[in-house]
């Protein structure tokens, strides 16, 4: 610890803190618009000037510095002196220079801004700044806005060159797509454009002959999934989303803090709405969990919640048709289809809160009487289930984020950091974790984390973390102690699961099982899963052991099920798309949704349940971490749990399940020590080998993509980057193909056709697309998923 | 009366004397020689007892800096020359570098040998082609003679010099700034600590030196310490380039120890502009406080001018007679900081941009009377505000022509115009047309 003194305050920091941040520790408040407290000092907008002293020599004599010094760039020293604006005439009139000139190329334009009202620069002018400005001469003015992203508006003018935006995308996510240009008064952040830089594109070699096409010399359009942050770090509104940008005041809106529903990192953040419409989310903040970044997907994915199919009227099928009824009467026709089932099985999906998902679960094996339930409406296997009932389920709050950062290195298998870790993304790359990535090529993700690359097509983990079981600790010292991450797509590559346990005992690793969705690991700690029950037990109640989701659609369409009940999830997620349709349109279908969504077409009662942020709940995230978060809206929308209470209820059966009260009861109930289920023991299968023509493939989703809880978010659909055929160079050879050639992947089922990108690091016969972007939906056009072997072939042109 | 003493000069007037040959001719290369056979450590003490200050403007002691590199570590270690000479009216590292390339050059090897550096840059500006190019053609000279490259001279040294050319900002002059473009960055300056001698270049360990003060080296080697500091005043040691311009006789670059006073460089110059007398002069470019003809005595050393309120510089020593209107020239001034601020830190972008719409306004007779209150208040909020010098001297000859001229603004102001004839200032004949 350092003792400094701050306006005569005495105070205790650790060392290494800087003065801005130490004067904050004693409750001093000084103005300031470069700092940041995740961001590296830049002392660029000398605000934060105050005057300092520090012990010299060997009587320790106080020294000052000669003149002001940036508060947020000098690390406290022991015995150091620090005057601010609220005890040194010099430090005041500094900061009041400095606030002038800060001013004096702003526009008036406070109240047309977004920011205004919660601006810091009209709150340090407030504070710092002159009652009437001296200046008379003639503003700098810019076109505006400049489009940064199509999410994200630029008004020059307002812009006082802080650099926290710059800042931001090359430190944290590394996606440098923005910087500062020109110079002096000129001076403007913009992205790549070679007018403002005054560079002439090279024609000549690089140009496409057939089009004359000159292809951009450097700059990538790509501006990364968490852009999206500058907005809300930058000090004045020069940073506007197109998606809130005139929309609302800040003194209009309530803020609630909550929890993102979009991935399984579950990030704290903050809903603001008016008058009973959500306007924008913002990062909360959670040091231990997101900081204070969230990703796009997370800060503008919200309007899926009042889209303009929401249900707000129960549904039910008359003649074929849905039409809207009451509740009570829609409840009594879903309990006369419920109660007259023969076999009925449960498909509620991964989105659910641990609420709703206990209540399924109750529901199923105690209203029902099946065991046909899993949530897992993606491709799913039975080692998988084996494994999450063997190592994850009732384990409790296990591997944290920050331990897992801290790990000596990481091995992420069957996991793409950037598209499918979210958050989890930047806390590696801040950390600077050293990541192993069992893939098929190194992602762009991959690359930016400094990550090694261990390359292993789709299928064969099982085979490589069974070669790392062998070798062990001895065999692969670099390995020793880390954490293992399996993502939930290994579910797709036999024998991964079951040999991730035998490397992680055989390396002392820690094993990290890592869920893309929100509700997936509450789903399992609720026993969502056949013969799994709540907190990781088995069954003891006697049911026989249930069918999983492939089971129940197979049986479904074979005629073997002939009731199911449907909670919040996308057919076209589901292994074999055409299939569950088949299925659904066969028996009877009680679904419970927000939207109509795809039910529509096949589902005889449909009810309408509460969004996230109409109703209070409790994800779990992938550490494990409980996240309760409040009812946002006031709203006459009910939970899932709510509803299915009354149909228990109709059905004759009442159970506990309305209330989060009472789900929480049943879980401090929970006594530990229950058995655990067996590992799995399944073999990895052979290299397959593939033909001319022909390639393996690989397939994940992309943070940003056509996902349901996207939808009716044109800016940020706008801002993903462009679907991709991403091959080896020597697939592209054989194929005749360069990047940005159209290329077909084709099954039995169908073709999907992208322009092509050569991975150099990938395996020689790799193909990877997109698993659900624009033009590449894999389930439901290729009918495959990884590890399948595909067909290819080159297009002259896309669309053919 | 102080003589010229031409060393570092000495050359330009030679036939070809930017070759090898001709510079061998004349002694060339044989400080090189010498310095092979010492020690480093030996050369470095020699430079540091020589008092040897920078020539660059600041006038930190050359042979200090040096000794402020880490003990070697294994790693490499930089020598960079700040060749961007930039500062309006400074000219004396590009006729150095035009006219006698190699002694710039044999300043490098020896300071790199002697810091222990094995890839030296010279950061030029870039406007000056013809420098490059003869700055190039030397490397290459040095290098075929076996003067560059791999054991040198048999020596065992190794050393590469690569010439680097800026695109023409004059933050870039700004040592750190240099170092961002030079590693191909934009060019602003970097937050200190860490300075460039523990990671500078690359991270990595780094002397940055002006062309004149690394050229001022073989010379200092071959002829020792004590015959330098028998040159100048006690403290600032030997000779010096001192350009005059403006309205004198003959202007030029005149070389004479340090100490030597205006009044005799401006009669060896012939003398301000036949007709006319000296108004005001600017003693080491335009970043510095300008001088009457009340300071005409004033020893031009690093601490005498400072003792007499402004600052040695680069001793780009700018002559205006009384046909120049102040505020004018002010008014240029600004432009150019203001055109050449970099952007990065509020005080200096914002306040030049403010003081050259003022003093644009005023010379077009739109000023008001509170003008004189912000003219006099916004270089307060940039000097010591401000990220680096560049701020600091930005304001330099507005603050001082304040100080000597301030009726002339307030004429400008009354006039609601400029009260000068600016054709009797010019130096050529004015066009109309």
């Amino acid at each position: 610890m350092v003792t400094c003194t701050i306006d005569g305050i005495e105070i205790d920091v650790p060392k290494g803190t800087l003065i801005i941040r130490a004067a904050e520790q004693a409750g001093i408040m000084i103005p300031r618009f470069c700092d940041h407290p995740l961001l590296k000092p830049v002392a660029a907008c000398r605000q934060c000037l105050v005057d300092v002293a520090s012990p010299f020599g060997p009587e320790g004599k106080l020294r000052p510095f000669p003149k002001p010094q940036p508060a947020c760039a000098i690390e406290v020293t022991p015995g150091m002196v620090v005057g601010t604006q609220m005890t040194s005439a010099a430090a005041k009139e500094a900061q009041e220079q400095v606030a002038e000139l800060v001013l004096i190329n702003h526009p008036l334009d406070c109240p047309v801004c977004d920011k205004g009202g919660e601006c810091p620069l009209q709150n340090q002018a407030m504070s710092t700044g002159r009652p009437v400005s001296r200046f008379v001469d003639k503003k700098n003015t810019f076109p505006k806005p400049l489009s940064l992203t199509p999410q994200i508006l630029l008004d020059r003018e307002r812009c006082v060159l802080c650099q926290r935006c710059t800042r931001f995308a090359l430190q944290i996510p590394g996606d440098p797509f923005i910087a500062l240009q020109m110079r002096g008064a000129n001076q403007q952040i913009g992205t790549f454009d070679a007018d403002v830089l005054g560079v002439a594109p090279v024609a000549g070699e690089a140009a496409d002959e057939s089009t004359g096409d000159v292809p951009a010399v450097c700059g990538e359009p790509f501006a990364g999934y968490f852009a999206g942050n500058i907005v809300q770090i930058c000090p004045v509104g020069a940073l506007t989303s197109a998606a809130y940008r005139f929309r609302a005041r800040p003194f209009d809106l309530v803020s609630t803090a909550s929890v993102a529903e979009h991935d399984a990192n579950c990030s704290a953040i903050r809903i603001d709405y008016r008058r009973g419409v959500v306007l924008r989310r913002q990062a909360g903040d959670d040091p231990t969990l997101n900081q204070e970044w969230i990703s796009d997907k997370d800060r503008f994915g919200f309007r899926w919640q009042t889209a303009p199919d929401r249900l707000d009227k129960p549904l039910v099928r008359r003649d074929g048709e849905l039409v809207e009824v009451s509740w009570p009467v829609a409840i009594a026709a879903a309990a006369e289809i419920l109660g007259q089932a023969k076999t009925t099985a449960v498909l509620p999906g991964g989105r659910l809160t641990l609420e709703d998902a206990y209540a399924y679960g109750v529901f199923a094996r105690r209203v029902l009487g099946t065991d046909n339930v899993d949530f897992r409406a993606r491709v799913s296997s039975a080692e998988e289930a084996q494994f999450l009932a063997h190592h994850v389920a009732g384990s409790g709050a296990g591997v944290s984020l920050e331990e897992l950062i801290a790990a000596p290195s990481v091995v992420l298998a069957g996991f793409e950091p950037e598209e499918e870790g979210g958050i989890l993304y930047l806390r590696l790359r801040e950390a600077g974790t050293k990541v192993y990535a069992l893939a098929p090529f190194a992602s762009r993700g991959v690359q930016r984390l400094g990550g090694k690359l261990i390359r292993c097509l789709p299928g064969q983990e099982g085979q490589w973390l069974s070669e790392l079981a062998a070798l062990g600790k001895a065999g692969k010292p670099e390995l020793a102690g880390s954490v293992i991450v399996v993502g939930e797509r290994l579910a797709s590559s036999p024998g991964a699961f079951s040999n991730a346990l035998k490397a992680a005992a055989a390396l002392d690793a820690k094993l990290v099982w890592m869920p893309r969705r929100a509700g997936e690991r509450a789903a399992l700690e609720a026993g969502l899963l056949p013969g799994l029950r709540l907190g990781g037990r088995a069954a003891q109640d006697g049911l026989p052991m249930g069918l999983d989701l492939a089971g129940s659609v197979a049986a479904a369409a074979a005629g073997e099920i002939d009731t199911i009940l449907f909670g919040g999830l996308e057919v076209s997620d589901l292994p074999d798309p055409h299939l569950a349709r088949e299925a659904f349109a066969k028996a009877k279908v009680v679904a419970l949704g927000v939207r109509r969504g795809a039910v529509e077409s096949f589902a005889d009662v449909i009810l309408p349940v509460a969004p996230p942020q109409e109703k209070a709940g409790t994800f779990i995230n992938w550490e494990g971490r409980v996240r309760p978060f409040p009812q946002v809206l006031v709203s006459t929308a009910v939970s899932d749990a709510k509803v299915l209470a009354r149909l228990a209820e109709a059905l004759g059966k009442p159970q506990p399940i309305g209330s989060v009260a009472a789900v929480h009861q049943a879980l401090a109930e929970l006594k530990p020590g229950a058995e655990r289920a067996p590992a799995p023991a399944v073999a990895p299968p052979p290299v397959r080998p593939t033909g001319a023509g022909e390639a393996i493939l690989s397939t994940w989703r992309m943070q940003v993509d056509c996902a349901a809880g996207l939808d009716y978010e044109p800016y940020l659909a706008a801002s993903a980057p462009a679907p991709l055929v991403r091959m080896s160079s020597e697939l592209a050879r054989e194929l005749g193909v360069k990047d940005s050639d159209p290329v077909a992947v084709s099954t039995k089922r169908g073709q999907i056709v992208l322009p092509c990108k050569v991975e150099a690091t990938a395996a020689a016969n790799l193909i990877h697309l997109p698993a659900k972007s624009p033009g590449s939906w894999v389930l439901e056009t290729l009918g495959v998923t990884s590890g399948a072997v595909v067909q290819l072939a080159a297009l002259k042109e896309v669309g053919q | 009366m102080t003589a010229l003493m031409p060393l570092l000069t000495s050359r330009w007037g030679n036939p070809e004397s930017w070759t090898l040959k001709a510079y061998e001719a004349t002694g060339g290369y044989e400080a090189l020689a010498a310095a092979l056979k010492m020690e480093p450590a030996a050369i470095i003490d020699t430079v540091k007892d020589s008092g040897l200050r920078g020539r660059g403007g600041a006038g930190f002691p050359t042979g200090v800096k040096w000794s402020f590199l880490p003990p070697p570590d294994g790693g490499p270690r930089y020598l960079v020359v700040n060749a961007d000479e930039s500062e309006p009216g400074t000219c004396k590292d590009i006729p150095l570098m035009m006219a006698d390339p190699h002694s710039l050059l044999e300043g490098v090897i020896i300071t790199s040998f002697a810091i222990g550096c094995h890839h030296a840059f010279i950061y030029l500006r870039g406007e000056v082609v013809h420098v490059y190019r003869r700055l190039l053609n030397a490397v290459r000279e040095a290098k075929q003679a076996g003067l560059l490259g791999n054991n040198i001279k048999g020596s065992g040294f190794d050393l590469e010099v690569t010439v680097h050319t800026g695109a023409g900002a004059y933050i870039c002059g700004e040592e750190t700034a240099l170092l961002d473009s030079l590693e191909g960055r934009r060019g602003q300056p970097r937050l200190k600590p860490p300075f460039p001698a523990v990671a500078g270049l690359y991270a990595r360990p780094t002397v940055v030196n002006n062309v004149e003060s690394i050229a001022s080296v073989p010379w200092i080697v071959k002829n020792g310490a004590d015959w330098w500091k028998s040159i100048g005043t006690e403290k600032s040691t030997g000779v010096a380039i001192y350009s005059l311009s403006g309205h004198v006789e003959r202007p030029g670059q005149y070389e004479a120890p340090l100490g030597i006073t205006m009044r005799e460089l401006l009669e060896l110059a012939g003398g301000v502009r036949q007709g006319h007398q000296l108004k005001f002069w600017m003693p080491g470019g335009s970043s510095t406080p300008m001088f009457t003809p009340e300071q005409l005595d004033v020893p031009l050393d690093y601490d005498s001018v400072a003792a007499a309120g402004s600052m040695l510089g680069t001793r780009a020593l700018q002559c205006f007679d009384e046909t120049v209107c102040v505020v004018r020239a002010v008014s240029r001034w600004m432009d150019f900081y203001a055109h050449e601020s970099c952007g990065k830190c509020t005080p200096c972008r914002e306040g030049t941009f403010w003081l050259r719409s003022v003093l644009r306004r005023i010379e077009a007779g739109g000023g008001r009377p509170e003008d004189m209150q912000i003219l006099q208040d916004i270089p307060k909020s940039i000097v010591g505000r401000a990220f680096c010098p560049l701020g600091d001297g930005a304001p330099s000859a507005l603050t001082s022509s304040l100080k000597f001229f301030p009726e002339e603004y307030a004429r400008h102001i009354e006039l609601g115009a400029c009260p000068f004839d600016h054709a009797a200032s010019y130096l050529f004949e004015a066009v109309t047309l």
